[in-house]
């Protein structure tokens, strides 16, 4: 007992001196040249023996299956350019790629998650190279249009998302639409997918009176709500003011009657009843899977449930875009990860190849037939099932007019739980959707001044 | 330098020479990390470019932000449902599994201890589903009849918190009963004797020995489940996420979420540095208090 005051001290003074020896966090990061200078070279088997490391998080199904496949094929096609590849799950990658990338041997070529919280920070501390000269020279800017290459572009001090450089080059796409139990809708005497607004509206008080579920939603997890009221969003306010505040740029704003009368959609749609009671209180996986045993007319989500739907339900179930009040529909929509290139890589052209290689022409079929959802040249894929053909144009017709809008929750690092928690208070009627949209709208205004 | 006056044996001071490799050891793995959250709590850091100095305000958010505030507030009724609850329900069915003599002892011990077997994230995916609104738990309130206390229990805005809470006591109740029979085991046959003689019933005999004699059992139980509830986060993470709105949130989950899914380590350190003070201030009073009685 006589000693304890002395090793306190002593132990308070070893952190202390710990703590002063070791200098500002994020100093040893190097924030010079991301821009490649000279010539670029496209031909990869003339750039000698070369080792890429290569991380992903293609593990499952149908993802991992594409990428083994491409894989095989570069490696035959480029022997000289050796794969070293290092799988992991979404999460941990996400959890470990920050750390390599601050590191001296960070990967050659890597997926990194699209928004601000990842890839936005990569740019800023210069650890990501700008890939517009191979786009150029690979011809991405031409086969890649412009709204999807809006989600791997980042201003050079990756403040501004949504353009300046890009960074990436994603292999799939995402577009979040409206999948149809066409059994039910009959049902309910609704014998065509509505192709307008108001009729998918009013379809869904003929399912209600048919004595059906008209909507499908597990919100447990909180960020499926964020794709239903990016939905009802996209029908109400112009896309261009969507993009603005989905990617946090400045001059937006929550507080417009558009997005107001958004909110009041979905406190309409809870009055009505056509979500079930406890929404908040069933999960997404849970939700997604009673729709595909037949319970409930529509389920508002995205593309990455086609595979699964397409099994259980057959000829049953259609996937359509949100029908448009007028005009051409708008979704919400992304892409999967994009693979991006590390500023230290000794190998830019190699990884560049890689990443050509695994976008092309050739590898958008081989994406396809792996059941995955190509983001570029979609319209030329022949899908396996019919709602496999369904999902392939729809995103077809999203890329082609121009009409996907981001995901809400890019907009601010913070956006995601701000959003997905508000959204749970407006659908359990704890906020209006006046006090719904103030929430959001001080996330999304406190980035923006502060970000500058 | 062994002085004359000194204690026999070797020079006290060589001592601190033999503590040094586990010191290193501590020093390395513990000290310095912990030393380093410190240091990181007072900048502003995405956890990769160069971090900016912020002083106090990280602290100072831990303190004004409401929903972080509230956060802290969830823990502690979390502390209710991990380890008041347990604690009293592991007295009561200690007491009766020590005085009952049952047969097969050995066997009730195993199942009451059966939870802290299984990972905290396999039972926390198991209650997600007995608490959906097609579940376990409203099947069985429906089939006695209680169909107007049937809800989606994790979607309840006040049903959420004491929902996750209460698999806190499922979980702990067999760690504080296993913990209190080892310790009832060990009082002396003749104090009971000694009390029924005085003419004590059951009650009285719990109240004036049992209790008593496991004082100590009692103070290591609540230590052990005080510091679980606080650092509560693989529960939330699986069954909630925080929600319904924020009403489930707890600190430790609020670390995880600001240091990896939003880039602000800063504030996610500072959050864990005040929590490791609360768990510190919190254990260390337990102790004392049982420490004291002792004596």
């Amino acid at each position: 007992m006589r000693n304890r005051p002395t090793i306190l001290l002593a132990t308070a003074g070893l952190v202390g001196a710990a703590a002063l020896a070791a200098c500002t966090p994020g100093s040893n990061a190097d924030t010079s040249g991301t821009t490649p200078t000279g010539q670029v070279s496209t031909d990869a088997s003339k750039l000698g023996d070369v080792t890429l490391t290569v991380w992903d998080q293609e593990v499952r199904g149908g993802q991992a299956a594409q990428i083994e496949e491409l894989n095989k094929e570069f490696q035959a096609k480029y022997p000289n350019i050796k794969l070293k590849r290092v799988t992991r799950s979404f999460d941990d990658l996400k959890t470990t790629l920050k750390l390599a990338l601050s590191g001296n041997t960070p990967p050659d070529v890597f997926e990194a998650n699209n928004g601000r919280p990842d890839m936005g920070s990569f740019v800023q501390a210069g650890q990501l190279l700008a890939l517009d000269k191979y786009a150029t020279a690979y011809g991405w800017d031409k086969r890649y249009p412009e709204s999807v290459r809006k989600y791997s572009s980042y201003t050079p001090d990756g403040k501004t998302f949504g353009s300046g450089n890009l960074y990436g080059l994603p292999q799939v796409g995402e577009v979040v639409g409206i999948y149809a139990n066409t059994d039910i809708l009959k049902k309910a005497g609704v014998n065509e997918v509505p192709t307008t607004w108001s009729d998918f509206e009013s379809s869904l008080g003929a399912i209600k009176s048919a004595g059906e579920q008209p909507l499908v939603l597990g919100n447990l997890d909180k960020w499926p709500a964020i794709h239903v009221f990016g939905t009802v969003q996209a029908q109400n306010a112009k896309p261009d003011a969507i993009r603005t505040l989905g990617f946090g740029q400045k001059g937006g704003t929550w507080k417009t009657p558009e997005n107001a009368k958004a909110a009041q959609t979905l406190v309409d749609w809870v009055d009505k009843g056509y979500f079930a009671k406890d929404v908040n209180g069933l999960g997404y996986d849970p939700a997604w899977q009673a729709f595909s045993k037949g319970k409930g007319a529509y389920l508002i989500a995205g593309t990455w449930l086609q595979a699964d739907l397409g099994k259980a339900m057959g000829d049953k179930v259609t996937f359509t875009l949100p029908p448009a009040a007028s005009g051409t529909p708008v979704a919400t929509g992304g892409t999967g990860l994009p693979w991006a290139v590390s500023s230290k890589s000794k190998h830019p052209d190699a990884a560049a190849a890689y990443i050509d290689f695994i976008t092309s022409k050739d590898a958008m079929g081989v994406l396809a037939k792996n059941d995955n959802l190509p983001i570029a040249d979609t319209a030329d894929q022949t899908a396996g099932d019919a709602l496999g053909k369904d999902v392939f144009a729809a995103f077809g017709t999203a890329v082609k007019d121009d009409s996907l809008v981001p995901y809400l929750d890019y907009a601010t690092p913070t956006m995601a739980d701000t959003l997905g928690a508000s959204l749970q208070d407006l659908l359990a009627k704890k906020a209006t959707p006046d006090k719904f949209l103030d929430t959001v709208e001080k996330d999304y205004s406190g980035f923006v001044s502060s970000n500058g | 330098m062994a002085t004359p006056s000194g204690p026999p044996g070797e020079p006290r001071r060589i001592a601190w020479l033999y503590l040094l490799p586990a010191f290193l050891v501590y020093a390395a793995f513990l000290l310095y990390p912990l030393g380093r959250a410190v240091q990181i709590s007072f900048y502003d850091w995405n956890g990769n470019t160069l971090a900016t100095w912020a002083g106090l305000s990280n602290y100072a958010d831990v303190v004004t932000d409401p929903a972080l505030r509230a956060s802290f507030g969830h823990a502690l009724v979390l502390m209710l449902f991990y380890a008041v609850l347990p604690t009293v329900i592991g007295l009561g069915l200690a007491a009766i599994l020590n005085r009952a003599k049952v047969r097969g002892l050995a066997f009730f011990r195993t199942v009451v201890f059966l939870p802290q077997v299984v990972a905290m994230v396999v039972i926390a995916v198991a209650w997600r589903r007995m608490y959906a609104p097609d579940g376990t738990v409203n099947d069985l309130l429906g089939a006695i009849g209680l169909d107007s206390l049937t809800r989606g229990w994790l979607g309840d805005y006040t049903a959420a918190l004491p929902a996750v809470g209460f698999i806190g006591t499922w979980f702990e109740i067999g760690l504080v009963t296993v913990l209190l029979l080892a310790g009832m085991g060990r009082i002396p046959g003749e104090l009971y004797e000694a009390a029924r003689l005085d003419g004590a019933g059951p009650f009285r005999e719990f109240f004036a020995v049992t209790l008593p004699s496991v004082r100590g059992e009692i103070s290591v139980a609540l230590t052990l489940t005080v510091i679980a509830a606080l650092r509560t986060f693989d529960l939330v993470y699986v069954t909630t996420r925080g929600g319904p709105g924020t009403s489930t949130s707890v600190p430790s989950f609020e670390v995880y979420n600001r240091a990896f899914q939003q880039g602000r380590v800063g504030s996610a350190a500072a959050i864990a540095v005040v929590l490791t003070l609360i768990i510190f201030a919190i254990s260390f009073g337990i102790t004392r208090i049982a420490e004291r009685d002792d004596r």
